[in-house]
């Protein structure tokens, strides 16, 4: 099906598979859109390194842990030096004091409170894994908001949304959150799945996420001496959620028999025995010893080249490849997936050996991804990264994201469990989800200077495909403000 | 029309006698400026507050001050005209003007003198935009265009140098600084601390257009909206029932109010101040003596008392001025509203205020003394009102005001004698 020309097109291009278009400086993105709509995503992942972000600001996981672990150290020494001490900054304060009303356009003079608020305290720092993850907040919202396509971007935070870590799990999935996501799902989307599989699966914040930094082999030797042993949740998610899906096949042996071949999988704690704090280590004192089988087919005793040899399998398997193309089908394009486009897109996986960058070029080709309806709700972070970029704006720092975020029920980095964030409109249209995203899309727009005429925003961000009710409803707004809440409220806006 | 509490308008008047500080400051040289205003000041004691309240969505002049003395007003508002009988009967002003009942503070100050109304007011703007109509009343020019500062903060920017007022700088309260304190000369930014709830209005027409367009969404969003009032009414607390507090209802109205006046009655605090008022767009059930429109005028009276009873012993020295982008047809419409329109009205509140008085040239309500045979006629420009207050407040110059502050507007005179 030739798409070209259709100026709808181009807002299907950008609103499917993207953050919508961009108003502001960088208005014209339907434009550069329409007239090759699969040319203009195509580009995009044609980039060498468009998927990976290095900032100075940004440590690596091991860097991370161990500010951790020194941050903890030094804790631990005050409350020895004075045990009765009051506990100021010891609770690590969530992103829930962040509000879109938090700043002001200008800031208050240094002299004044807030009346209703009476005296500030003096923030005291932040602890490390808060910062850490606001640094790395920061850095993906940022990300999101200036591509110039965003493609590339929606397909990380599909990724990383499928190999969830949570940061509600304590301080270490919280510090290394972004980390995770630059390390081991960024370098790899436009990559092997094996790869991303293997780098996901061995990272420290997945091992700690899903306990098997503790799991130990029953039989192994450190398992003999402390009387404790396996933990077969990360093994669990790993058939379930991971590769094969729910209904691939697998039974509760293949599970354990899973959980055994990775049990020595871990990270190096703040005792420097087995190396370096926080890096990834495989350690043969606590690898269950033997041969295991996990879907019918042996795995002879080894280290850990046998957990990498299953990795290796599962990322090829057939369920694997359906499993994954239906939950790409089904984010990009409805929550429904026509059958053929599945279909085809697992072939496709299949037959390039789990080639993802081969698997987004074939949601691009199809037919299916241009044709169905926009029917699918932007979830909470893609409703507020879309509306940045219609705004031409960004925060200066991530509370601003992070806050309403919270309020929508879509804590960054913190889904309710490891199945990740839900992914069908109905899970993003309860009524108190749509009444704040009502309140926040008036925050919004209230914050808002210097705003263009909202029509004219709408016509740069919408074009041809907005509809005449909608138009209407902005244009006969009582304000600008009001415009631009209406215009962030409309299905054209709310829905991709 | 002859009446005495009324004066003429005064477009092409000259200020007959202009006060000593206004004076003072317009023959300044240079080196008079460091010094004089200081001096003016400490002679008088005076430490003037000026607060600005912008309606935004156009407010309907005849609803909140109805000429109930003018034969055809009933006739042409209908049942939401205001009538000096009935359940709610309206607050008579004079023999020709009453107030609406949901503003009995206003009222009271009405009564000992501390306010005065403008009525058949508008700006230079003679056409309906909202947008546009807002850039040219807080922007100052005579017409739209890409207006980058507002008027009140280019009135701070022209104050003599170690001017009280203009070191302090301004207050712009909302989360986002209204036009009108937008500029060069220093602004302080304040907001109450809450993710607001949206105003009604605009859960209304949000649920219009999904009405319309998206049946999901529509059912959706009236449930969210249900469940929150019903944990609003049942005083629930948490994340069901957040602080309310938008800038259309009452509670929000007086929150901006509180806040903004111990700010600047702060001896350290800024001197001007700027708020932004939404929800005046009233199309359909604008409602008359109840309704819509009195409970948005209420959460404006409730604004007043705040500021009244805030700026404590600095209220004499303080002017309150309440306007609104233009006003609203004189003929309801038919879903018993208004829609866009020309004429309004404009309060002054405050102990600096020369009140008790309306001051009106009223061009009637016959359907050929109507703007375009469907609104109120402006006589007076609401620029003669601002600058009139500018000049007496701060002792701005009529040429200052003419050129910077309300730029090609030297045929429009200021205003005298609307400060005590």
């Amino acid at each position: 099906m030739a798409i070209g020309g259709d100026p709808k097109t181009g807002f299907v291009a950008l609103n499917r598979f993207a953050f919508g278009a961009r108003g502001g400086a960088y208005a014209g993105d339907l434009a550069r859109a329409a007239s090759d709509p699969r040319g203009f995503l195509k580009a995009e992942l044609l980039q060498p390194g468009i998927a990976e972000l290095r900032a100075p600001a940004l440590p690596d996981t091991k860097t991370a842990i161990q500010s951790l672990f020194a941050e903890q150290e030094r804790q631990r020494i005050e409350r020895e030096k004075s045990p009765p001490a009051p506990k100021v900054a010891a609770a690590p304060p969530t992103s829930g004091g962040d509000t879109m009303m938090a700043q002001g356009e200008t800031a208050p003079a240094p002299a004044m409170t807030a009346p209703a608020q009476g005296p500030k305290m003096k923030a005291a720092e932040p602890p490390v894994p808060q910062r850490l993850l606001r640094a790395d907040a920061m850095a993906r919202f940022q990300r999101a908001v200036h591509a110039p396509v965003g493609f590339v971007e929606r397909l990380v935070h599909f990724w990383s949304n499928h190999f969830c870590v949570s940061a509600a799990k304590g301080g270490i999935v919280r510090a290394t959150a972004g980390c995770f996501e630059r390390e081991a799902i960024r370098p790899h989307v436009l990559g092997r799945f094996a790869d991303m599989l293997k780098a996901v699966e061995s990272h420290p914040a997945m091992l700690f996420y899903l306990d098997n930094a503790q799991s130990l082999g029953p039989n192994s030797k450190a398992g003999q001496n402390r009387k404790r042993g396996l933990n077969e949740n990360l093994a669990r998610e790993i058939l379930e959620l991971h590769t094969l899906g729910v209904d691939g096949g697998y039974t509760q042996a293949d599970v354990t028999a899973l959980a055994r071949i990775i049990t020595g999988w871990t990270f190096t704690g703040r005792q420097r025995r087995i190396g370096e704090p926080g890096t990834f280590v495989f350690v043969p004192a606590a690898h269950e010893p033997g041969d295991h089988t996990v879907l019918g087919k042996v795995y002879e005793a080894g280290g850990i080249e046998q957990g990498e040899a299953v990795l290796a399998d599962l990322a090829r398997h057939p369920a694997t490849a359906r499993h994954l193309a239906w939950k790409l089908a089904r984010h990009f394009v409805a929550d429904d997936p026509p059958k053929p486009l599945t279909e085809h897109l697992a072939k496709v996986f299949a037959n390039t050996g789990g080639d993802l960058k081969a698997v987004a070029v074939a949601l691009i080709d199809s037919d299916e991804a241009w044709s169905a309806p926009l029917s699918k709700m932007r979830t909470p972070e893609q409703f507020l990264l879309a509306a940045l970029r219609a705004i031409g704006r960004m925060p200066e720092g991530p509370g601003l994201i992070l806050g309403p975020l919270n309020a929508l029920g879509m804590p960054l980095w913190q889904p309710p469990g490891p199945n990740g964030w839900p992914d069908t409109a109905a899970a993003w249209t309860s009524p108190e989800g749509i009444k704040v995203r009502l309140d926040v899309s008036a925050a919004i727009a209230g914050r808002m200077r210097d705003l263009v005429n909202p029509s004219e925003l709408l016509e740069t961000i919408a074009g041809e495909a907005a509809s005449r009710e909608t138009r209407q409803a902005v244009a006969r707004a009582e304000s600008r403000q009001q415009g631009l809440a209406l215009l962030l409220m409309s299905p054209e806006f709310q829905r991709r | 029309m002859s009446k005495t509490t009324r004066e003429p308008a005064c477009r092409l008047c000259e200020i007959p006698s202009p006060s000593r500080r206004a004076l003072l400051v317009a023959g300044g040289t240079l080196f008079a400026w460091a010094y004089l205003p200081k001096f003016a000041r400490a002679a008088s004691a005076r430490d003037p507050r000026l607060v600005v309240v912008i309606l935004r969505g156009a407010l309907d002049g005849l609803s909140a001050v109805g000429p109930v003395g003018d034969p055809s007003y009933e006739g042409l508002h209908g049942q939401i005209a205001l009538s000096l009988t009935g359940e709610h009967p309206a607050i008579p002003l004079d023999a020709f003007f009453a107030l609406h009942p949901a503003m009995p503070v206003l009222a009271r100050l009405y009564k000992a003198g501390q306010a005065a109304i403008v009525h058949a007011t508008a700006t230079a703007y003679r056409e309906r935009s909202h947008f546009d109509g807002q850039d040219v009343l807080e922007g100052g020019y005579p017409g739209p265009g890409a207006i980058q500062s507002g008027w009140l903060n280019r009135a701070i920017g022209i104050l003599p140098k170690g001017d009280r007022v203009g070191t302090r700088g301004g207050l712009g309260v909302g989360s986002s600084t209204p036009l009108i304190m937008r500029g060069p000369a220093p602004v302080l930014g304040w907001a109450p601390q809450i993710i607001a709830t949206a105003s009604a209005d605009l859960a209304a027409r949000v649920m219009d257009l999904y009405a319309q367009r998206d049946p999901v969404l529509q059912v959706a969003l009236a449930k969210g909206l249900e469940t929150e009032r019903i944990a609003a009414r049942e005083g629930m607390s948490g994340s069901a029932a957040r602080p309310r507090g938008g800038m259309d209802t009452a509670v929000g109205m007086r929150l901006a109010a509180e806040g903004a006046a111990k700010l600047i009655a702060a001896d350290d605090g800024p001197r001007l101040a700027a708020l932004a008022f939404d929800g005046w767009d009233t199309h359909a059930n604008e409602g008359g003596a109840t309704g819509r429109l009195a409970q948005l005028l209420g959460g404006l009276d409730g604004a007043i008392e705040a500021f009244e009873k805030g700026l404590g012993a600095h209220w004499k020295d303080t002017a309150v001025v309440v306007v609104t982008e233009f006003g609203r047809t004189a003929r309801i419409n038919g879903t018993i509203g208004t829609d866009h329109g020309t004429g309004t009205v404009a309060f002054l509140v405050g102990g600096a205020v020369k009140g008790g008085r309306i001051i009106a040239d009223w061009p009637g309500l016959k359907d050929e003394q109507l703007h375009e045979r469907r609104d109120l006629k402006p006589t007076t420009d609401l620029r003669a009102v601002l600058k009139g207050v500018l000049a007496d407040q701060l002792g701005l110059s009529a040429s200052l005001l003419a050129s910077t502050v309300f730029p090609d507007s030297a045929a429009v005179r200021p205003l005298s004698g609307l400060i005590a």
